[in-house]
């Protein structure tokens, strides 16, 4: 019986060409930057001086509020100095710049295994969690710390895996589920046991047999956590989507997960946090999905934090000559990148290079109101009148249409037959209307 | 890495991806669907239907085309073909013997009043087709009611022994007293108008809709359920209804188009049941034979405000 969310969504054409391929290792450039805004909040605060000596995974940047998390260095090293490096889509933000010792020193050395991790206990989990810098690998990048550490008088009752990576192309978290299965689930019990949830669902698109197969051999083990698999269907790696498939529970508009009785994380994030807990290991590095349709060797590769864009396309096989558009992230949610030099940060899943030909939008064309705007939309909304809103400054109006519940998946805007530009203007009317709170 | 390559990349928005299906493509798949009616107009009423077919896709395209260059002074939109189907549609609703500057004159209305004066394509109330056709109906009436005394089908199923005075299928509608041939009337042994004679013609077009998914089942089968409902209900034959006049070009073709008719499957529904009860009500009771138009013509009117309150459920 495969789950599924019930209202809107679409097909896109998976493209997971790198499904099922090696994991290969880039290495650091000499000159690493590290971003000090790595998760939705406040940017990290530097606490290392230009000439100081680093270790790999030695904290460098301390959080500097309850909403922020710790950066740690990817490398052995000599700090530089704290500065602004420009991101991907070229804006420059507060990064600190290591030189990187001597090629080959990167070695795990510091860190060692925990010796007793089922006895720990749940602020003892959320405290290393905080402490290792672990973030939403998702993309979101909330820190989880904040997440784990549930309110008084909210009960979790499901700790839910996001394993459906519904965005075509990407397939980091499938080469994860398949290669780490039983180091994901430890991370969940990890998650279940910090927020007090006595049952884990795992939520896998059916699409990646292979991944089921393994957490499900893995699973065995738990009694608590059974792993379901979920209709291939974009956007079903949605919070809210995915919390009504596993449980049929309905977050209201407005509300968080947690209101239900649920906590969501990504399968990379239950990942990094077992190494946070049981090897104290902070993120300094993720899997990455390189990849696009002219690339001659795309596939996942284990990325330090710091690692420019454009040497993860030079491991893929070079930037190939039709290149029209990088995307960091999938095509469906993913930001255009302007700046291929930017570094690499903890929420970046994926870099999508794509030709010319399928780089350029259509031109837009007039509204035909045939409805299927309407049909795709995951929220209910009518996407084709919001659009009319925010290209008309009617704010009011389209927040009470519900324009602060879209999710921003770009469905209406993927079937569009008139290449409309609908949830550019979606996006104008929430940030125009956030910014007026 | 700063090659020419990268200081020329595409920035845009999420999503980066799309269907690539196009009005265009949709517009397309609409002609499609009206090949098979547009060879039974032929084969019953032979040159002339192609005659009075070329001149309405022509003089729509035309039109456009000269309001856009000239008037509006914008880009050319008759690439969108939506003005092809206009004339098509149009050409579906007149007698095959109509003169062909009414035809002209009906094509100018159509695409000029019922469709660009409100802006183009996306924006108009009403049906552009049957603004032409109502027209034509209310200045032309005894030129709109006039059909080819023989038909190349053979036996006109309806008429029968009033074959001269050139009937329509609607004779029976008010003549109960004559048994209709149901199967003649299915495959185009009848009169009427060029898209009206072929019932099974326009199914097959409308099966071929449903499976590309241009249009959904909601407004032809809430609308056939109602007119035969409502033909029933108020003594008449349902079948005969069905079969007759222009509901089945309605129902597949005029009230699917997506500018005139509500978004939600719920509107469509009510939209669609309006539409065979006030047809129905024409027919029975109205001065004109024939109602679809006139309903689907008033049903259009309605759409902004059943779009109001059929709004999709919020997650």
């Amino acid at each position: 019986m495969m789950k599924h969310f019930k209202k809107g969504g679409i097909h896109p054409d998976p493209c997971k060409i790198t499904a099922g391929g090696a994991v290969r290792r880039v290495e650091s450039p000499a000159i690493v930057n590290v971003m000090l805004s790595q998760s939705i909040g406040a940017p990290a605060r530097a606490v290392v001086k230009p000439g100081q000596a680093v270790n790999r995974g030695e904290l460098i940047a301390e959080a500097s509020g309850f909403v922020s998390s710790p950066i740690h260095s990817p490398v052995n090293g000599i700090v530089k100095k704290l500065e602004p490096v420009r991101d991907a889509q070229g804006i420059w933000r507060p990064a600190v710049v290591i030189e990187r010792e001597e090629v080959g020193s990167d070695e795990d050395g510091r860190h060692k295994e925990s010796d007793c991790p089922d006895s720990i206990s749940a602020e003892e989990i959320i405290r290393k969690v905080g402490d290792m810098g672990v973030v939403g690998a998702g993309g979101a990048t909330f820190p989880t710390r904040v997440k784990l550490s549930v309110p008084d008088g909210k009960k979790v009752d499901f700790v839910l895996l996001n394993g459906a990576e519904c965005e075509p192309y990407l397939t980091c978290d499938d080469t994860l589920m398949r290669r780490k299965p039983i180091e994901i689930l430890r991370g969940m019990r990890y998650i279940m046991k910090a927020t007090g949830a006595s049952r884990g669902i795992v939520g896998i698109e059916a699409n990646k047999p292979q991944a089921i197969a393994a957490m499900r051999d893995a699973a065995d083990r738990y009694p608590e956590i059974e792993v379901d698999v979920l209709r291939t269907a974009y956007p079903q790696g949605s919070e809210k989507q995915l919390i009504e498939a596993l449980t049929g529970r309905r977050v209201p508009a407005g509300r968080l997960p947690l209101d239900v009785g649920v906590i969501v994380d990504n399968v990379a994030t239950a990942y990094n946090v077992m190494e946070a807990v049981e090897l104290d290991k902070p993120v300094i590095e993720r899997l990455v999905t390189v990849t696009g349709p002219a690339l001659t060797s795309p596939g996942d590769f284990l990325v330090p934090v710091g690692t420019p864009i454009s040497t993860l396309i030079e491991a893929a096989g070079g930037l190939p000559d039709n290149t029209g558009k990088i995307i960091a992230g999938g095509p469906m949610m993913g930001r255009a990148v302007s700046n291929p030099d930017a570094p690499s940060v903890k929420g970046m899943s994926g870099v999508l290079v794509l030709p010319m030909e399928m780089s350029r939008r259509e031109e837009a064309k007039a509204c035909i109101r045939c409805g299927a705007c309407v049909r795709a939309c995951p929220m209910g909304l009518e996407p084709y009148l919001l659009m009319t809103y925010g290209e008309r400054d009617m704010d009011e109006e389209a927040r009470a249409a519900d324009v602060l519940s879209c999710l921003e998946c770009g469905s209406c805007s993927y079937v569009c037959p008139s290449a409309r530009p609908i949830l550019d203007y979606i996006r104008l009317s929430r940030t125009r209307l956030r910014s007026k709170k | 890495m700063d090659t020419e390559i990268t200081k020329n990349l595409n920035i845009s928005l999420s999503p980066h991806i799309h269907t690539g299906r196009t009005t265009r493509g949709i517009m397309l798949d609409v002609v499609i669907a009206l090949v098979p009616a547009l060879l039974i107009s032929i084969w019953v009423f032979g040159a002339d239907a192609l005659f009075t077919i070329c001149t309405c896709v022509a003089s729509c395209v035309l039109t456009e085309w000269l309001i856009n260059k000239y008037m509006l002074r914008r880009t050319v939109t008759i690439t969108d073909c939506s003005a092809l189907i206009t004339g098509l549609l149009l050409a579906f609703n007149l007698p095959s013997i109509l003169p062909w500057w009414m035809a002209v004159i009906g094509s100018v209305v159509a695409v000029g009043v019922g469709k660009m004066s409100f802006g183009g394509l996306g924006t108009n109330i009403w049906n552009p087709a049957l603004v032409g056709r109502v027209f034509l109906l209310i200045s032309f009436p005894a030129a709109m009611t006039t059909w080819p005394t023989e038909i190349a089908s053979g036996i006109d199923s309806v008429s029968g022994a009033t074959a001269s005075t050139g009937a329509t299928a609607l004779h029976y509608l008010n003549h109960p007293d004559v048994t209709p041939n149901y199967l003649g009337m299915a495959v185009g042994q009848m009169n009427g108008s060029l898209g009206e004679v072929g019932a099974f013609a326009l199914l097959i077009g409308l099966g071929y809709l449903l499976i590309k998914r241009v249009v959904t089942w909601h407004i032809p089968v809430s609308i056939l359920a109602s007119a035969a409902f409502f033909s029933w209900l108020f003594g008449g034959y349902p079948l005969a209804d069905l079969l007759a006049g222009g509901l089945m070009l309605g129902a597949c073709f005029m009230a699917t188009d997506y500018v005139t008719s509500p978004i939600t499957g719920k509107g469509k529904l009510i939209f669609g049941c309006m539409i065979g009860l006030i047809t129905i009500i024409i027919r029975r009771w109205g001065a004109y034979p024939e109602g679809v138009s006139f309903a689907i013509l008033l049903m259009n009117s309605f759409v902004p405000l059943i779009n109001r309150y059929c709004r999709p459920k919020r997650f």
